[in-house]
């Protein structure tokens, strides 16, 4: 373990010891900071290296389609950052581009990320901008070698950009090798999760409130974000606050997975999102050091108003439909926001403003006809109904009409209880907390002290 | 190109191994994957001349060797769009219609 420790010191470009200050609490914003550079600057490392200042579109033809069925006066005004429209095809590109730029900085000859997802291709792409080496670790087949398209897409693009892609079957021991990696190669590990990637983030938040103010007078009501890790959420609240709009509701969502086991080979090729599902948005809320790295920058929980769920035939429906009414074929995952705003705007007067802050590209195997394809070859059922009556990993059903898409609140009071929960089993057995902790987990829970000391007190009483 | 059974040195192969027998795997995996071994497969440039299967060392993008069996030359991708779902095809038709409809009345 002090080996494991030593190894990850030297990979991560700083040291996390420095912020703790009990077994629970830690210096969250010391720890955002010490990267030293100002949101500014870090703007200015993205237009550097090609990212960010993404397309804001409204989008007239799907609010006219909510309005055409919902309550008189309702239909909010939908808009849309089009994140796709960076260089590697997602907003993973702002968070790579502050990693990549830290690792050159400092001296790094290469950097390894653990992803299946869009932040392989970002990574890969800032790497090969900056002529440093890249090793992207994925988890990519399950045990008969059948690789979900999403993720076979993700690790050919990996490759066009010149990464080394080390594929490996269904498993958790996938950070193991990454140790050993990082320990035989001296790369900065470019965590999801680091402070220089979310920071990276903040300028999206900060940019979509700039935009819409100039288009339409004020910041938006409502953002919606996707949902994994809680990087999205937490950088572009922190992005919302920076550029003044507090009274933004961030209303994260994710694609409801219940009851898959994400370190299941069987369930892998079962579910047809590889991110921005409940499979890791709920464990990473309630518990997000338990990332890559000792404290996670990503911290969902600080940040969300709301969070919503929506089923994976809903987000192929609107999937279909942003390409057909709007003309903005995207894939998949990064419309799981989408689905849930049109939820959201139904019920919001026409003078709210819904803004989904991301889209991601598309192409062979991420395509939802290519999704939907696999899971029929996996034995899942797809077929045209009611999207309630869905089971994640039996059937997939497309809504037949759009006032079906009806996204559901998850109880954000029980995931600050199962939060709260894990904070103090992470503190060990009979670790009373002190007041600064209370302080703390309020924050990290977006409550407030008595709050977090009624969940304390309930807790003792199991 | 044809599917290649053999690779000479210096071409761009893909190599596979196993990094965990199942008694070596972590604790508290679910019992599907407790019960396979954990695989992994490697692209790069092939050092000696070798038949699938057999062993091989190979020189990584990054610089890194990697020695496996040999599992494929030249691999390719085949992952696609395939037909569209059924479920789908009427969307763009019928919500064109529905904007097009709500408007025409005042909307």
């Amino acid at each position: 373990m002090a080996r494991k420790g030593e190894i990850m010191k030297r990979a991560l470009g700083m040291d996390y010891a420095q912020y703790e200050r009990s077994p629970i609490a830690f210096d969250y914003e010391a720890m955002m900071g010490a990267h030293g550079y100002s949101l500014e600057q870090i703007i200015a490392i993205q237009r550097a290296a090609g990212v960010g200042k993404t397309p804001l579109l409204e989008l007239r033809n799907l609010t006219d389609l909510v309005r055409s069925y919902a309550e008189p006066r309702h239909g909010a005004r939908l808009f849309v950052k089009d994140e796709a429209a960076n260089m590697a095809g997602s907003f993973k590109d702002r968070r790579a581009s502050v990693s990549i730029h830290v690792a050159k900085e400092k001296g790094y000859a290469g950097v390894i990320a653990a992803t299946s997802g869009n932040y392989g291709a970002a990574v890969s792409s800032q790497a090969a901008r900056a002529g440093l080496n890249c090793i992207i670790v994925q988890e990519a087949f399950d045990s008969r070698h059948v690789g979900q398209p999403e993720i076979i897409e993700k690790s050919r693009i990996c490759e066009a950009f010149g990464a080394e892609v080390v594929q490996l079957t269904v498993g958790p021991e996938l950070f193991s090798l990454m140790l050993e990696l990082l320990d035989e190669t001296g790369y900065l590990a470019a965590s999801l999760y680091s402070a220089f990637g979310i920071s990276g983030i903040e300028s999206l938040g900060w940019e979509l409130a700039e935009e819409m103010t100039a288009l339409t007078g004020a910041p938006p009501t409502h953002v919606v974000v996707t949902h994994a890790g809680g990087g999205n959420t937490t950088g572009t609240a922190r992005g919302l606050r920076r550029a003044g709009a507090t009274s933004t509701q961030v209303v994260s969502a994710s694609v409801d997975l219940s009851g898959l086991h994400m370190a299941s080979d069987a369930d892998f090729n079962r579910k047809s999102f590889t991110t921005g599902h409940t499979g890791f948005g709920v464990p990473f809320a309630t518990w997000p050091d338990r990332a890559d790295v000792p404290r996670n920058a990503a911290r969902a929980l600080r940040y969300m108003d709301r969070y919503l769920t929506v089923t994976q035939g809903e987000v192929f429906y609107v999937t279909e439909a942003m390409a057909k009414l709007e003309g903005l074929e995207r894939g998949p995952s990064g419309n799981t926001a989408m689905a849930a705003a049109i939820s959201l705007a139904r019920d919001l007067p026409r003078d709210a403003t819904v803004v989904v802050q991301e889209t991601e590209y598309t192409g062979a195997g991420k395509h939802h006809w290519a999704q939907l394809n696999f899971a029929r070859e996996n034995g899942v059922e797809v077929r045209a109904g009611d999207p309630t009556q869905s089971v994640p990993g039996t059937s997939i059903v497309i809504p037949e009409r759009p006032e079906q898409i009806r996204a559901k609140d998850f109880d954000l009071s029980k995931l600050r209880r199962s939060y709260v929960r894990n904070a103090l089993a992470h503190a060990g057995e009979g670790y009373a907390p002190t007041g600064d902790d209370i302080v703390f987990l309020a924050a990290d829970t977006n409550s407030d002290a008595s709050v977090v000391e009624e969940i304390v007190a309930s807790l003792k009483e199991v | 190109m044809a599917e290649t059974t053999r690779c000479a040195p210096g071409d761009w192969v893909e190599v596979e191994g196993i990094l965990l027998e199942p008694a070596d795997r972590a604790a508290n995996l679910p019992e599907d994957t407790a019960a396979q071994p954990l695989r992994m497969w490697v692209k790069g440039f092939a050092r000696t001349a070798a038949a699938l299967g057999e062993e091989l060392t190979v020189e990584t993008m990054t610089g890194r060797e990697v020695t496996g069996a040999l599992a494929e030359v030249n691999p390719g991708y085949f992952h696609t769009f395939g037909r569209p779902a059924p479920e789908l095809t009427s969307v763009g038709r019928d919500l064109r219609a529905r904007v097009a409809a709500y408007r025409k009345a005042g909307g």
